[in-house]
């Protein structure tokens, strides 16, 4: 699994990279409200603003970590955000993307570094 | 990167993680006539809302509350709050803490906020001076009672909202943190000499929510159980002189106790052992008022609202109003009078998203998923945990503000359906 300084993390399966949000980026948050999700087929392009993700005192966008196509998105998020707190790091992922390039994931953190990186 | 995504309002950078960019203040400005950035009456920070310090303020200069180490060893997450660190949430978490208030007890330090002894000759003396600040009936006002106010400027502003209690020789006056200095000004300079001012400094603040309030208090004395909705009474709480009042900013039953700052500690302790009792932050107070329609001062109401526009007229008594026996007479009484006699063009209302976005502050309103101009501006939002849905509260053109209307917020670019509400969103549990 990678990590990415915005705090998601990306977890190879196949020919599709799983993106989600840490375990930090979730408590930090608090209470999860709101989830909005991209469109399954859309083109993405690393750093653009993909999702939206709300908790009871804020705002955040998640931005695409990788240039590719989303291939799934997790429709449950949308009827229960609160599954971000419970299980961020596996069932509350959020898409999965078809890479145009998988050497994009070469930038990011393993988990040791990441969690250096949270401190 | 920085995390900052919290929205202008919430709860300060030193909370702030963003998972990427900026994401908050998404909405056109375009229509606001209120100045949500500054009030007036703030300096550096901003009403008692929510907004944050400047990033310029660091941790040395806030100031704390006596109950500072007591929030720390709670675990709290302390947050630069109108000059005063502050905790925004516990490790229960925004949402349990205001659940947890809604179904049994919360406790909530508010000893940031400013508490004021006003004393003339008699009480009717202080009262009469105050009335020339607050369009209120302060004169008629029963020993033993308190009341919501409002300062209000010669445009017919609102300067702050307030608390003021008839405590038999003197009216005792509780105002937001971040416009307290302004306030204390504001009243030496009206008041003085023949009237005095006095900002309490050797004091806290706590208050007790929700409806298990009454039995937790009452284990410590037996005669608060007998107080009703805005009741102010002196009685000792574990042997400490207490000005307790019934009432609080939670739409709940519960008390506001001004307790001396050496016995707060042992006060607090004392209520979270009580398996009822849980201590509660800002976000959670945020959310609880702004699900009970109460108004956050520098977000809602602020120098350019007037009292009719705020929809606040209720707190405006017959008697101070044009044919009152005492009409006018308090500062911008033509303006607001005025307002009350015209009508207001705007009116402040309470919204409910219809889809589960929730409308921050800032959000623009329109009445159609086309119009070009906006018909006013959400101006607190959030998610409301009872409700289990968003929440907001704005100001909207008058022809919108009937309950039921139906209009849109734009999100994020996106026309979403909300509809003009009543308010409260939760119905009051006050103990009349």
């Amino acid at each position: 699994m990678k990590f990415t300084e915005e705090h998601e993390w990306l977890r190879v399966e196949g020919d599709e990279v799983v993106v989600g949000i840490t375990t930090h980026a979730a408590e930090q948050l608090g209470d999860i409200v709101f989830v909005e999700l991209p469109e399954v087929g859309a083109e993405i392009v690393k750093d653009d603003e993909v999702c939206v993700i709300e908790s009871v005192k804020a705002a955040s966008d998640i931005l695409a970590p990788l240039d590719g196509e989303v291939t799934e998105v997790n429709e449950a998020l949308a009827d229960e955000p609160g599954k971000v707190n419970e299980d961020p790091i596996g069932a509350a992922w959020f898409f999965k993307v078809k890479p145009a390039d998988l050497s994009q994931m070469d930038d990011y953190m393993d988990e040791a570094a990441y969690n250096d990186f949270v401190g | 990167m920085p995390f900052s995504t919290l929205e202008r309002g919430a709860f300060a950078s030193a909370e702030g993680i963003t998972i990427s960019g900026n994401r908050t203040e998404g909405a056109s400005r375009a229509w606001g006539p209120c100045e949500m950035v500054m009030p007036d009456c703030a300096t550096g920070a901003t009403g008692e809302g929510e907004r944050p310090m400047g990033d310029a303020v660091q941790a040395g200069d806030l100031k704390q509350t006596p109950l500072f180490d007591l929030h720390a060893e709670l675990g709290g997450k302390m947050v630069p709050f109108a000059g005063y660190s502050m905790p925004v949430q516990y490790p229960l978490g925004v949402m349990k803490e205001h659940l947890h208030c809604r179904a049994a007890a919360g406790l909530f330090d508010v000893s940031h906020m400013g508490q004021v002894i006003v004393k003339g000759a008699d009480y009717a003396a202080a009262a009469a001076a105050f009335e020339t600040l607050v369009p209120m009936d302060v004169l008629d006002l029963p020993e033993g009672k308190q009341r919501y106010g409002l300062f209000t400027n010669a445009e017919g502003g609102i300067e702050d909202d307030l608390m003021f209690a008839n405590r038999g020789d003197h009216l005792f006056v509780v105002v937001n943190a971040a416009c307290k200095d302004a306030d204390v000004a504001r009243m030496k300079a009206a008041l003085a000499p023949e009237v005095s001012v006095e900002l309490i400094s050797d004091r806290a603040l706590i208050a007790l929510q929700g409806p298990k309030a009454e039995a937790a208090l009452a284990r410590l004395n037996p005669l608060v159980a007998d107080m009703v909705f805005m009741d102010v009474v002196t009685l000792p709480l574990m042997g400490a002189e207490c000005w307790i009042s019934r009432s609080g900013y939670t739409g709940e039953d519960g008390f506001e106790i001004s307790v001396p700052e050496e016995a707060a500690e042992a006060l607090c302790r004392a209520l979270l052992e009580m398996d009822e009792v849980e201590a509660i932050g800002l976000g959670a107070r945020d959310s609880l008022r702004l699900e009970s329609g109460l108004c956050l001062y520098g977000s809602d109401i602020d120098t350019g609202t007037n009292p009719a526009e705020a929809s606040l007229l209720w707190a405006v008594q017959k008697v101070r109003r044009a044919d009152g026996a005492r009409a006018g007479g308090f500062v911008g009484a033509d303006a607001v009078l005025g307002a009350i006699a015209e009508g207001a063009a705007r009116k402040r209302v309470g919204l409910l998203p219809q889809s589960r976005a929730p409308m921050r502050a800032g959000t623009a309103l329109f009445e159609s998923e086309t119009s070009e101009t906006p018909i006013g501006e959400v101006t607190s939002g959030g998610f409301g945990p009872s409700l289990n849905a968003p929440v907001a509260m704005g100001y909207v053109d008058a022809a919108f503000a009937k309950a039921d209307t139906p209009i849109f917020g734009e999100v994020r670019g996106k026309r979403l359906p909300v509809v003009v509400s009543k308010m409260p969103f939760v119905p009051a549990k006050f103990k009349r």
